[in-house]
């Protein structure tokens, strides 16, 4: 990266250079957080047949509904503060979560939140709820990805507009 | 192209604290983590490598030199030490997962002869890892 200009003579220029860059580099890092909740839906499209429901959700159009433990994982980014070594607070990152997704979805029906009324409920669609949550509300650091495992089989990742960064 | 992760793990403690800021504002901005005693992790460190496949080996990079490099590196400076008081870098810096995943990406980067690092992952627990793709990446 872009160094500062100092005297290069010969002890103390390596070591001014030094200092510079760490000033001056910028160091972004990303952040990931894991989280659990559990809730219960319904795959069903009111576009559909009763049959073309059946053979597209298969188990899944049950209409008693069925739950799952979700893990969701949430990464952020930034310039790493050099006052606090962070590219933010976890306690900011972990209450915003906890605020805003867990507790409107932890033991909850997904089908009876307003969000899926019209939607369904497929992990992709929560994915991008999610997503949208964060990328409206949480301001402390860049938003770069949500990742929602619905088993330990099956997991989604949703980045917005960006290609996700592998 | 193709990507390979080495992983390794070490445990070490360490604790928050900026001088700068006044023993009240580290409380706030650190909590827990500002007790000055210490406290400990089982890291989990991910080194991704990522190289075109040598025809003649089938290797992107040799392996055993990839395992030397972070045992030297890292493991043998950083398992089991207090990171604050033990390892160079966290006597200036804090040892936040960032700077810890800025400090491996050094200390590797410029090591590894034929492999081109990639990314840097350290896990401090299960649910917190920090990846760093280099300065300005």
């Amino acid at each position: 990266m872009t160094l500062l200009s100092g005297p290069d003579s010969a002890t103390g220029g390596e070591k001014l250079r030094t200092e510079n860059r760490e000033l001056t580099t910028v160091f972004i890092a990303h952040l990931t957080r894991r989280y659990r909740f559990s809730a219960s839906h319904r795959l069903h499209s009111a576009d559909m047949s009763a049959d073309e429901n059946q053979a597209t959700y298969g188990k899944c159009n049950n209409p008693h509904g069925h739950g799952h433990n979700y893990t969701l994982e949430v990464t952020v980014s930034g310039p790493v503060d050099q006052k606090t070594g962070m590219v933010c607070n976890l306690v900011d990152l972990d209450g915003f979560v906890e605020r805003e997704v867990l507790s409107r979805y932890h033991l909850e029906n997904l089908n009876t939140l307003q969000e899926f009324t019209q939607l369904v409920p497929t992990t992709e669609n929560l994915s991008i709820e999610i997503y949208e949550i964060l990328q409206r509300g949480f301001q402390k650091a860049h938003l770069e990805r949500v990742k929602l495992e619905e088993t330990m089989m099956n997991s989604f990742e949703y980045t917005g507009a960006a290609e996700p960064k592998r | 192209m193709v990507y390979l992760t080495r992983k390794a793990e070490f445990s070490a403690s360490h604790y928050y604290h900026n001088p700068d800021f006044t023993p009240e504002e580290n409380r706030r901005i650190f909590g827990k983590c500002n007790n000055p005693n210490g406290h400990g992790h089982n890291y989990t460190l991910e080194v991704t490598v990522k190289g075109e496949v040598d025809p003649r080996s089938g290797f992107v990079v040799d392996l055993k030199q990839l395992k030397e490099v972070m045992h030297r590196e890292v493991l043998d400076a950083m398992d089991h030490r207090f990171l604050n008081k033990e390892v160079p870098e966290f006597l200036t810096k804090i040892p936040t997962t960032e700077n810890l995943a800025i400090a491996i990406w050094q200390r590797l980067d410029s090591k590894l002869k034929k492999a081109k690092l990639h990314r840097v992952r350290v896990y401090e627990t299960q649910d917190l890892f920090v990846d760093f793709y280099g300065e300005g990446k």
